[in-house]
């Protein structure tokens, strides 16, 4: 032993090094786990690269037989109130889900744009006219292209745009009550100020 | 494929069969736009390439590498295009940043690390050492030797 | 009454293990021979009860009891015998169960085989083992009991998921397991030693059959879930870098690393407190993977539902073993002074350089499979870590480590110089050098596989050249036959390990060169690709057990002459409302003609046509490589014994621990 080495203490930090990194990871890992059960660490969600831009230029012509008006980037600049841009499908499920929380809003007076993506423009007039229409635009994105502009990857994502016309909070998935009081709601308020 | 079993979550293989009118004439073209497209993360499937997945938006983006490395642009131009869109999660390949610094630099830290590991131990070994084989370590270390 | 049968099982081998572990630690540590006598008796207790729980098991699946929840979830009676069987292990709860089935088969070998070990140390190795046991059954009996009850019982239960409906499926958990689990013991060992506080040449002796058994199992199954992903997932793909793919990939690399470094504890008493880290690497990411796939924080298509309240259960397991392992490798490490001097240049030096690089991959494996997870956790980044950087970061590291292999083999130990041994290998790297060349001839400037190519024939014609050396094959080849017959198998083995990665870097190479081409066919038009000609003659309707088929026949010829007739299927499952993609393949062994089934339009089909060049040679190499493995562990059988018998004459065996 006594011959063992030079630095016995160097040694023994080295020895526990093991543990010390074991240890560093299970506590990230129990932080991840309890992230999931909160809802604050989603290995799945993926984040959007527009957050505090604005968003891409682009003008999309209404659904065929709309009566609203249709949808371009020009509408988003200098607005009264923050508005919430809506990608939705009728073939999506989800976005049946999230139609209701829609609803809710356009009754509080927030402005929602709708984009019709990759449908039908019978279909989206038909979801709109079957559960009632949130929207005070609605535009027709039948080739996607706009919405991969926007980094949309699926539907329904919804994007809230600020006064000046900058993109503040991007939700990936169904709008449900618990996003409007926990993310949605309070960002309205701090904007609309 | 250590898979075992995914239980929720695909609903469908992904093999990538998508129209053969995708393709790009020029071979040379379509061989770059595969190389482009590898590096790509398919958003809606994890884990896979845009050129491994049957995505609808795999399909898209696909289509979109193409049209652009039709059009002339280059490597850089096209991942930067997908890059302004979907930010650094679309890129496999982790752009080099801050917070990317430790991983581009583990190989270099792990080589390193364990070389300088090997050094000081036999730095160590090398002082005392030679005056300390005992009789009793000769004895063992030749009996060692006699094994097969 | 079979699923209680099995439920009392596992409460019953919770209980012996919890005895067995018990009577080991105290056993051992007071040294009361009673005490320790009842060790082995109990670990064929907690096997013989874990058996029956997993029988019972079986038993439900094979006559779809539909009481069962596991079995309504993931059986269907209309299913194939030989998947309702594997549909056993198909799913979280059975999957776990198999997991401690063979860590209990485990134990009753460590006890029946282990006859030779100090009776203290296999008292120690079996509690270690028992307590790891006990683990995981309270985890199973807690939170994932493969035996609970659905009542009322519905008609029939839900299926299994058809892409696991398949052969190569069946059998790759169980030999994944068998390696995770394999390095349960050696981790057991490793504790034993650290509780002893020495670590000698009989140690090295006792842990490198099991380190061999685990990497041999482990090398398989990964083959085998690679080969499964090529034929099945139908676009030629075999490796993904995937994190759960990169799970089996850690313990294996560890794995590797630890049977080399166990080869220098046994010769030269040196590497000693490395060799236990690594014993305890091994099983702490074996861990790390279970954990990984069960617990629902990884991003993967492979991973199982997840359940938050499960991870919680089995990161306390990880962090009791691992945590444990490692506090007690720091509480007493230390008493393992270093021994063993070496020159740099010498066998034992080129092992250090095998475990500084394999280590060096391991730890770029597993930053990057962790990194996604953490930078999100801690700063809030969203990355992807894929396919391109496994393969940039990993290549330098793969270079070295495989010129190196070559030449370890013809370094004598101590003192060795590296000439002598460059110039047994000269004419390799003539030839190897030679293939390079010619794939850059015929291939163009393609780097990847031309490295590849050169880097197979180092490999193969390298563990030939040590082979022929150590025959004397050139020097004295009368005598060669009779020496090839009497080289110890683990020579042969080592050998043929080296060789059998060069067979699998040689079909990696080939695959570089692969081409696809995807053709919109009406029937009786054709396309060609890489010299073959596939002319599409028609699709039918077919009918399979528990599917329903689209069956396209092609005919492919070259040069006018017929060469096969392939079947790609679309097969679409009513029950679990899936289709899937079954690639026709034929493989004249130089390549693989790959077709695969589109959709069907405009009268027509889309095939996609792949070309992959020496593609069965990735899995025939983790053959061989697990057979080199096989054939080092049936000569280490004959030998396991030896030590014990010279036990005695090595009163101090760690000479100065």
């Amino acid at each position: 032993m006594s011959e063992a080495a030079p630095n016995p203490w160097r040694r023994r930090a080295l020895l526990g090094l093991p543990l010390l990194a074991a240890g560093g990871a299970g506590l990230g890992f129990w932080a991840m786990l309890r992230g999931l059960g909160t809802g604050s660490y989603d290995p799945h969600g993926v984040p959007s690269a527009l957050l505090g831009k604005a968003p891409p230029d682009f003008a999309l012509p209404a659904p065929a037989g709309s009566e609203l008006p249709a949808l371009a980037a020009s509408d988003l600049h200098g607005l009264a109130r923050p508005v919430l841009v809506n990608f939705f499908a009728s073939w999506c499920v989800p976005c049946v889900i999230e139609h209701p929380q829609l609803m809710a809003l356009k009754r509080q007076g927030v402005p929602v744009f709708g984009v019709a993506y990759k449908d039908k423009p019978a279909d989206a007039l038909g979801f709109i006219a079957r559960r009632g229409n949130p929207y005070t635009r609605l535009a027709a994105d039948e080739p996607g292209r706009v919405a991969i502009d926007w980094g949309v990857y699926g539907v329904p994502e919804s994007y809230l745009i600020d006064r000046q016309g900058i993109i503040r909070w991007r939700w990936a998935g169904p709008i449900t009550e618990d996003t409007v009081a926990a993310d949605l709601g309070p960002l309205l308020r701090r904007y609309s100020a | 494929m250590a898979l075992l079993l995914l239980a929720g979550g695909w609903t469908a293989p992904a093999w990538a069969l998508s129209d053969p009118a995708e393709q790009l004439p020029d071979a040379a073209q379509e061989q770059r736009a595969r190389v482009i497209g590898r590096e790509l993360r398919c958003l809606v499937c994890q884990n896979q390439s845009i050129e491994d997945s049957d995505a609808d938006l795999a399909r898209d983006l696909r289509r979109i590498v193409r049209e652009q490395v039709a059009a002339g642009r280059s490597d850089e131009q096209v991942m930067a295009f997908l890059h302004d869109r979907y930010g650094d999660f679309v890129l496999l390949r982790p752009p080099f940043t801050a917070g990317t610094a430790l991983l581009w630099a583990t190989p270099v830290l792990a080589l390193g690390g364990g070389a300088l590991l090997v050094l000081g131990l036999r730095r160590r070994r090398a002082a005392p050492v030679p005056a300390a084989l005992t009789a009793a370590e000769q004895a063992r270390l030749a009996e060692l030797d006699r094994m097969p | 009454m079979i699923p209680e049968l099995g439920h009392f099982a596992l409460g019953l081998a919770l209980a012996l293990a919890l005895a067995m572990s018990g009577f080991g630690l105290v056993g051992a540590h007071r040294g009361e021979a009673r005490l320790m006598g009842l060790v082995p008796p109990l670990a064929l207790g907690v096997t013989l009860a874990v058996v029956a729980s997993f029988l019972c098991l079986v038993a439900s699946f094979v006559v779809n009891d539909t009481t069962v929840s596991a079995v309504v979830a993931n059986s269907h009676s209309a299913k194939p015998m030989l998947y309702k069987i594997s549909g056993t292990w198909g799913n979280h709860e059975g999957s776990m169960l198999l997991w401690v089935l063979i860590l209990a088969l485990c134990c009753g070998a460590v006890a029946g085989f282990g006859r030779t070990l100090p009776s203290a140390l296999q008292s120690r190795v079996l509690a270690v083992l028992g307590l790891v046991a006990v683990g995981f059954l309270a985890f199973i009996l807690a939170t994932s009991d493969p035996f609970s009850r659905v009542w009322p019982p519905p008609m029939d239960g839900n299926g299994l998921n058809p892409i696991l409906q398949d052969p190569g499926l069946a059998f790759h958990p169980p030999l994944l397991y068998l390696g995770y689990v394999g390095f349960a013991v050696t981790f057991a060992f490793a504790v034993a030693a650290l509780i002893e506080g020495r670590v000698d040449a009989a140690w090295g002796r006792w842990v490198r059959p099991w380190a061999l058994a685990a990497w041999s199992f482990l090398t398989l199954g990964i083959g085998l879930g690679s080969w499964w992903a090529y034929y099945e997932l139908g676009w030629g793909g075999y490796w993904f870098w995937d994190p759960v793919e990169n799970a089996s990939l850690l313990p294996w690399l560890a794995g590797c690393a630890l049977l080399h470094s166990a080869i220098v504890v046994e010769k030269r008493e040196a590497l000693k407190t490395w060799t236990v880290f690594l014993a305890l690497l091994a099983f702490a990411l074996s861990l790390l993977g279970t954990f990984l796939v069960r617990s629902g924080v990884l991003n993967s298509v492979h991973a199982f539902a997840s359940d938050p309240a499960r991870g919680v259960f089995i990161l306390g397991l990880l962090m009791l073993y691992v945590g444990g392992g490692f506090a007690l490798f720091a509480w007493r490490a230390q008493a393992m002074a270093p021994t063993g001097v070496f020159a740099p240049v010498s066998r034992e030096g080129a092992l250090v350089l095998n475990n500084l690089l394999l280590c060096s991959v391991a730890a770029v494996v597993l930053v990057g499979t962790l990194y996604p997870m953490f930078a999100d956790l801690v700063l809030g980044q969203k990355i992807s870590v894929g396919p391109p950087f496994f393969n940039t970061a990993t290549l330098p590291l793969a270079v070295p480590l495989i010129g190196a292999m070559a030449v370890g083999p013809f370094l004598p130990w101590k003192r060795a110089r590296l000439w002598p041994a460059l110039q047994k290998l000269w004419w390799v790297a003539l030839v190897a050098l030679a293939a390079a060349l010619l794939c850059l001839a015929l291939e163009g400037v393609r780097v990847g596989p031309a490295l590849g190519f050169f880097a197979a024939a180092w490999l193969i014609l390298g563990a030939k050249a040590d082979f022929a050396q150590r025959i004397g094959l050139f020097s004295r080849p009368r005598a060669a036959f009779g020496r090839a017959l009497a080289l110890p198998r683990a020579a042969w083995g080592g050998a043929m390990a080296h060789g059998g990665l060069g067979v699998t870097i040689l079909g990696l190479a080939g695959m570089g060169l692969a081409v696809d081409r995807l053709a919109l066919l009406h029937p009786g038009e054709s396309v060609d690709l890489a010299g073959y000609e596939y002319r599409l003659d028609g699709v039918v309707d077919a009918q399979g057990a528990n599917f329903a088929a689209r069956r396209a026949t092609v005919e492919v010829t070259r040069h006018g002459r017929a060469v096969v007739t392939l079947h790609p299927e679309k097969r679409s499952f009513p029950l679990a409302r899936m289709t899937t993609s079954e690639a026709a393949i034929h493989t004249t062994w130089l390549e693989d003609l790959y077709v695969v089934l589109g959709e069907e339009r405009e009268g027509g089909v889309v095939l996609r046509i792949h070309d992959n060049p020496l593609a069965p040679w990735i899995w025939l190499g983790a053959g061989i490589m697990a057979l080199g493995g096989g054939l080092s562990l049936s000569d280490r059988r004959t030998r396991v014994a030896a030590p014990a018998a010279k036990a005695p004459a090595l009163k101090n065996p760690a000479v100065r621990a």
